[in-house]
């Protein structure tokens, strides 16, 4: 299958790049150095907030996603497209878009004057929980969305015939699905959350919202600590792997069996409650996510015209270094689809990135100028930071093609070739769209590795709008940011089509 | 011939001994309560599943340790004989061609051929999801025909299908095993599958899959345990 | 296929560039080399007169050049700050300037050898006219100030201008620093990582008020033609701010690094980084500067810290920050 030479080496890979790095940060610190006082302080509110970011995010997809399940409308599939874009814009307009909206400044807190009504406050703790649900509700909403989508028909028609209650439907049905979708979902959420710095200092609103990769980056730049950047660092990881191995343990149903690939109606929530509450769902979600990405399209329209030309080559050298991020890591996630793979990606987005970024850096230094490996490193990193996404997507049916069909390829003796080509990646096809779609746009977005191996003639279009706000051109780089949101749109857009054009 | 010398399979709480000879070119039932083993004894052989102790040979070689694909052994499952995203032509073509490679002519006849032969002319593009369940089967019996192995492992393929169109395609295996000589097991746990189809008869009972007999012998005198079984 | 060239023909180009000798490795930050910043400017102009390939390389800077230690390929580091000197210093990696500093019209006595300055400001606070008619006159002031008054602030672990902004508090309160802090909470809104943050919120009406600079108003009036941007000025005084450039010690050009640093204190450099950087130029007199910058209010006292002392004081004064806003 594939999967005994070709799986050791993708996990080496992993495990290369992640735990090098880290070595040669710690080497060259000589060692671990100790914590600062502040560090299990900020240890406990890292884990805090990630916990309820992660919680919130979960609880909150599941009704959007069995909605989006169940409902047919006009414009759907448009909506599903647009639901992906807060998880990957960049941090910063995302947090400007939130601000506006939820802002002492923002629209709601006007609506809410004009009604003569008090008004709110989005920083604190629940500021950073709000901004980590909206970034993280949309990946949330898509993994749960596709345990609903890869129910079998089989099943659903049985449980029409049956006249199952809605409540029954849930016991029997959607429960057992949910409880082998939940804890994955859960676990990359929190993972991502856990290293979250500016969105959790600018909404938490003070030093009380630090947390460890806050502290791992004042170690690195401010105070040139490695030892103790090294040493947060391994915490960080430490957490993240017992998240993964906690979600692990409580995920490990089986599966749902094969259908036949027909496309079957749904019989169940046609009741007055079940279309109300599904229409809720989806106007909530919508306006939620949706109202801070118009008002941050909205302030970047003026900013379009004064894009200066250099913007174009930014762009250009964003979507490429996307597209080879994207056929790196689906190659790399394809034969660690497994359990203990998809434990091994979240490494990835484990690891600081500072961290990640500095040991790479010191392994090339020696031997390459780091200027000219800009490009192709933050391609690579963007790949092994979207590894632990597109996993947690194709994992669920990667394990359930090899259930189904391996005994059948196996008797056929098929080679791993013929068992890839023909039966592997064409009913992976549609996760494989989303996972590409995913890490496309994420790269496209991501900063990145880029600061210490910085290149003045290739800039990427996120460092181009981190460059433009740095020099009060603040129209321009929300127009910029809206070029940098549209782009990464039609590419998750594209890529997600092409896997569900139906073969 | 198939041999299974002093096979020991276990799984978990579960043991099952086998320890008989199969001649090549017969057609031999297994039956027996649910349960009892009958699927995971065609496992083995199949090499699915690997015994803890004896052997399996065929024609004098060892074949214990032999991926599923190399044994000289084709398989029906009770479902998931065939790919459902691919076309019957590259369905049938995977057979013939297990690497995935590009069909030649000749192959492309082949496919050609197995379809016609089991009334399926024509039906190259189609989809597993597109046909019957009687023509499913019959795909996937030409499936089978096309691997053309000396012995062919049928797990209750039929199992869904109406009282005539099992018959129907029973007797089309038993037509297809004996132009090919291949030697059969058929998994049923109908007592007129194995009359109707097999000379002779394994039972599966009580953690032992006994030598086979007489089809007709074992069903006129049966022992407590097959007797328990048919309620009889 | 056309990226893949162009970005072989860059690798390929980087790698010829190297070998020349005349040329000249700037690493500056991001901010510089930005095709808003002063960078392509400063490499127009200086190339016209050396006659060699000045190649600036944005990213960050003492992290890097710690990283790089001795092997750095860089000849001259432009925008350190006061707060890293320290450690730069100590580690031996810049060379003795060779400047003479009787040109330079800083608000304070500037006798440092190694690090020559190019432009300077003051941290302060600033507002939006057309939103606060009367700004807090003094820090004090802004302390007691109600708490409809907000303010966004800058992190003094993950920022220049936000370690700036704790050593101004401790200048001006010393043992009383986390109190004002304290008082100062009911004002931040929200503490940001790094001053982009902060200025977009400010820019966006979120808040009232922004930790920025006293040369802030100088772009809205010169670039936007905004008169309404204003920097509140506090008789306590303003903490001063000063971007330096060194010539690093195991420079393989030292002419031309030696050319480069006579060039910062020239009047052409001078009176072009104003308008650059947004910035007090650091050698050039108050009626040189360009009109907008002539027009600013400026803070009667700049109150500073030596390398030495801000080192020293570092850790309380962040300290007290965090001790006074958590409470």
């Amino acid at each position: 299958m594939a999967r005994g030479p070709v799986a050791i080496i993708a996990a080496l890979a992993v495990l290369a790049l992640t735990l090098v790095p880290l070595g040669a940060v710690m080497i060259r610190a000589g060692g671990f150095a100790g914590f600062a006082p502040g560090d299990m302080e900020a240890v406990r509110f890292t884990l805090w907030q990630a916990t309820l970011s992660a919680l919130f995010s979960v609880l909150a997809a599941v009704p959007v996603a069995r909605a989006l399940a169940r409902r047919n409308f006009p414009g759907r599939g448009l909506l599903v497209a647009l639901l992906g874009a807060p998880f990957i814009l960049p941090v910063i307009v995302a947090v400007l878009g939130l601000i506006a909206t939820f802002g002492t400044n923002g629209i709601v807190n006007r609506a809410l004057a004009a009604l003569g009504l008090p008004e709110t406050t989005i920083y604190g703790l629940h500021g950073v929980v709000i901004a980590h649900v909206f970034f993280n509700l949309p990946l949330a909403t898509r993994l749960i969305l596709q345990g609903w989508l890869a129910m079998p028909g089989e099943r659903l028609r049985l449980a029409a015939s049956l006249g199952l209650t809605p409540w029954a439907m849930f016991r029997t049905l959607e429960l057992p699905m949910l409880a082998r979708i939940l804890p994955g979902a859960f676990a990359v959420i929190f993972v991502i959350c856990l290293s979250s710095f500016a969105v959790a200092l600018t909404l938490g609103g003070g030093p009380r919202a630090t947390t460890v990769e806050l502290a791992i980056y004042q170690a690195m730049r401010f105070d040139f600590d490695l030892g103790r950047a090294a040493a947060l660092s391994v915490v960080q990881l430490a957490l993240a792997m017992v998240a993964g191995l906690v979600a692990l343990r409580l995920s490990g149903g089986a599966g749902f069996g094969a259908g036949l690939d027909r496309i079957v109606p749904r019989w169940d929530g046609q009741g007055a409650v079940a279309r109300s509450l599904d229409a809720g769902a989806i106007a909530a979600v919508a306006l939620f996510l949706l109202t801070p990405l118009v008002l941050v399209t909205l302030r970047g329209l003026p900013g379009l015209v004064m894009l200066p030309p250099g913007m174009l080559e930014a762009a250009w050298n964003s979507l490429w270094v996307a597209l080879v991020s994207t056929a790196l890591c689906l190659t790399w996630a394809l034969p660690l689809a497994t359990r203990r793979g998809e434990l091994l990606g979240l490494l990835g987005i484990a690891l600081s990135p500072l961290v990640l970024g500095t040991g790479l850096f010191l392994i090339v230094r020696p031997y390459v100028n780091p200027f000219t490996l800009a490009l192709p490193v933050t391609a690579l990193v963007n790949a092994l930071v979207s590894l632990p996404f597109a996993l947690r997507i194709l994992r669920p049916e990667a394990e359930a093609i090899r259930a189904d069909h391996a005994r059948l390829a196996q008797s056929l003796g098929l080679t791993p070739w013929a068992w890839t080509r023909w039966v592997f990646l064409p009913r992976l096809r549609r996760p494989l769209g989303f996972a590409a779609g995913l890490t496309a746009a994420l790269s496209m977005g991501d900063l990145g590795v880029i600061a210490l191996f910085a290149d003045p003639e290739r800039a990427t279009l996120p460092l181009y709008v981190y460059r433009l706000m740095g020099s009060y051109q603040m129209a321009a780089a929300q127009g910029a940011a809206l070029v940098l949101l549209a782009s990464s749109l039609a590419l998750f857009w594209a890529f997600d089509r092409g896997g569900r054009v139906d073969a | 011939m198939l041999e299974l010398a002093d096979l020991t399979i276990r799984a978990g709480a579960f043991t099952l001994r086998a320890d008989m000879t199969l001649q090549p070119g017969e057609r031999v039932a297994v039956i027996g309560p649910s349960g009892a083993g009958k699927s995971t004894l065609l496992d083995v052989i199949a090499g699915f599943y690997a015994p803890e102790a004896g052997v399996v040979r065929w024609q004098g070689r060892d074949i214990t340790g032999l991926a599923p694909g190399a044994r000289p052994v084709s398989i029906l499952f009770q479902d998931q004989n065939l790919f459902p995203h691919l076309s019957l032509a590259r369905n049938l073509g995977l057979a013939l061609r297990p690497g995935g490679g590009r069909l030649g002519e000749a192959d492309t006849m082949n496919v050609e051929e197995a379809l016609a032969e089991v009334g399926l002319a024509g039906f190259g593009a189609r989809k597993p999801a597109q046909l019957s369940g009687g023509q499913a089967s019959r795909a996937a019996l030409a499936r089978v025909m096309l691997q053309d192995r000396p012995v062919l492992l049928l797990d209750e393929p039929f199992a869904a299908l109406g009282p005539a169109l099992k018959t129907e395609m029973l007797d089309r295996v038993a037509a297809l095993a004996e132009a090919r000589g291949a030697l059969t097991l058929l998994v049923s746990h109908d007592p007129a599958d194995a009359r109707r189809f097999a000379e002779r008869t394994v039972l599966v009972a009580d953690g032992v899959a006994h030598p086979p007999r007489d089809t007709k012998a074992l069903f006129d005198d049966p022992p407590a345990a097959l007797a328990a079984y048919l309620g009889a | 296929m056309k990226a893949l060239t162009t970005f072989a023909a860059g690798t390929l180009l980087a790698g010829t560039a190297l070998a020349q000798d005349n040329v000249l490795t700037v690493y500056a930050g991001d901010y510089i080399v930005s095709e808003w910043g002063p960078g392509p400017k400063i490499e127009e102009i200086f190339e016209a007169r050396c006659d060699c390939d000045l190649q600036f390389s944005p990213g960050d800077l003492m992290p890097r050049l710690r990283l790089e230690g001795g092997r750095t390929e860089a000849d001259i580091v432009f925008g350190l700050n006061t707060d890293v000197t320290k450690e730069a210093r100590a580690a031996g990696l810049f060379a003795p300037h060779g400047q003479d500093l009787s040109a330079l019209t800083l608000p304070i006595d500037w006798q440092d050898d190694v690090f020559l300055p190019f432009n300077y400001a003051h941290t302060a606070f600033v507002y939006d006219t057309d939103r606060i008619a009367e700004p807090p006159a003094s820090f004090a002031a802004l302390l007691e100030a109600g708490d409809d008054l907000s303010i966004v602030i800058q992190d003094p672990r993950t920022s220049i201008s936000g370690l700036a902004l704790a050593l101004w508090v401790q200048a001006v309160y010393g043992d009383g620093a986390e109190e004002a802090w304290a008082q100062l909470a009911d004002n931040v809104l929200t503490v940001t990582k790094g001053w982009s943050e902060s200025y977009g919120l400010f820019t966006d009406g979120e808040a009232d008020m922004v930790l920025s600079y006293t040369t802030s108003p100088a772009y809205h009036l010169i670039a936007e033609d905004d008169p309404t941007i204003k920097a509140a000025i506090f008789p306590e005084g303003h903490y001063f701010m000063v971007e330096l450039v060194g010539k690093v010690a195991g420079t393989d050009n030292p002419e031309l690094a030696d050319q480069f640093m006579d060039f910062v204190l020239t009047e052409e450099f001078q009176s072009m980084i104003a308008t650059g950087n947004w910035s007090f130029p650091a050698a050039l007199p108050q009626a040189q500067w360009p009109e907008g910058f002539r027009q600013l209010d400026l803070p009667e006292t700049a109150l500073f810290y030596s390398e030495d002392e801000a080192d020293a004081l570092k850790d309380q004064a962040i300290e007290a920050w965090r001790a006074g806003l958590s409470r």
